[in-house]
């Protein structure tokens, strides 16, 4: 794409050294394209800058992202290779991601915004230092033991007819079902407070409910991200394990660990955000 | 109840789509300037995108800007 008019392409801030050439020798982010550190020449030793490649300017226009955002496998190899940019310097640096598809015209319109925002970057990539994101997340496992309609035969008492048999049924299974949705959102309040203990800060995420969410793996009740010291972070995966195990019916996984995306603008008060809503499954 | 062995990414360990997602959507840093696409674009768009994730909110009202819940 040397002649063609490219874009430049921001995945994150980091401060760059001699041993992160070696990292970003090789590496490619979205359209391919090799990955490079953009500062100033003028950058003090210690300054943060944008990790950035080129891309076409015609596939990345306002109008071609408009309809591309909403073709998920574009949006699939851009994120990951969105990810794979900013996963490959988090093994060997502190690293602040920016939204995905934050565009500039060129290098120079990238370098200004850079200076702008460097202090702000400064002191965000200080505060993320030393601590990782991880995912906590709590599942309602699929209970084979409710009984269904036409299970009732088991339940020992003999009906008295088909469509009262049926509605008995149907009214256990509801209630059973109910215990067990006020069981997960107690277990899910159990599982956010353990991690929160060991968090730094934690951020609560929509739970996943929509099609890309694993349904087999049952029904998404907690989807926290917390942002864990690194001194702190296997005892925060012991005692998430640890609560997962004395709750039945419960499956708890811990994602990560992830580059501190959910993290990038962080809550003005230590942990935990109290404005989102409580964990546990929809009415 | 299911935890990675280890605690540094595995080569060639695909994340979750869904997780990812939740993440670049939502996550990193919005810096303002001389942007190609406004943010507040990207919000848009990402109305539907979301919608793919988790259920639409009942109010109806767009994800805040800064991705905060």
């Amino acid at each position: 794409m040397n002649d063609e008019p490219a874009l430049t392409y921001v995945y994150a801030a980091a401060v760059p050294a001699p041993r992160l050439d070696a990292v970003l020798r090789g590496l490619h982010g979205v359209e391919d394209a090799p990955v490079a550190f953009l500062a100033p020449h003028d950058a003090a030793p210690g300054a943060p800058a944008f990790l950035t490649s080129r891309v076409p300017a015609d596939r990345w226009s306002e109008e071609a992202l408009r309809a591309r955002f909403e073709d998920l496998d574009w949006l699939e190899g851009t994120a990951r290779a969105h990810h794979r940019v900013i996963e490959a310097l988090t093994a060997h640096t502190t690293v602040l991601p920016l939204r995905m598809a934050t565009l500039y015209r060129d290098d120079d319109r990238a370098l200004a915004a850079l200076r702008e925002q460097r202090p702000a970057l400064a002191e965000r990539l200080a505060l993320l230092a030393h601590h990782t994101e991880y995912g906590v997340k709590a599942y309602v496992t699929p209970d084979p033991g409710t009984p269904g309609p036409g299970a009732d035969d088991a339940a020992g008492t003999a009906p008295r007819s088909p469509g009262k048999a049926y509605l008995q049924a149907r009214r256990a299974q509801h209630h059973a079902r109910e215990d067990r949705y006020r069981q997960a959102g107690v277990a899910a309040e159990r599982i956010a407070a353990v991690a929160a203990r060991y968090a730094a800060h934690v951020v609560r995420h929509p739970v996943q409910t929509g099609p890309l969410s694993d349904g087999g793996a049952g029904e998404n009740v907690l989807n926290d991200a917390c942002l864990v010291a690194d001194d702190q972070a296997d005892a925060f995966r012991v005692a998430v394990r640890e609560v997962g195990r004395d709750l039945p019916g419960v499956r708890v996984e811990v994602t990560g660990p992830w580059a501190p995306y959910s993290f990038a603008t962080l809550p003005a008060p230590p942990a935990p955000t109290g404005t989102a809503d409580p964990p546990g499954p929809r009415p | 109840m299911t935890l990675p062995e280890r605690d540094s990414p595995l080569p060639g360990r695909q994340v979750a789509l869904v997780d990812l997602l939740d993440r670049l959507l939502a996550g990193g840093v919005v810096i303002t300037g001389d942007l190609v696409l406004s943010i507040a674009d990207i919000d848009l768009v990402r109305i539907s995108l979301r919608a793919l994730i988790t259920s639409v909110d009942g109010s109806g009202a767009p994800l805040p800007r800064d991705g905060r819940p």
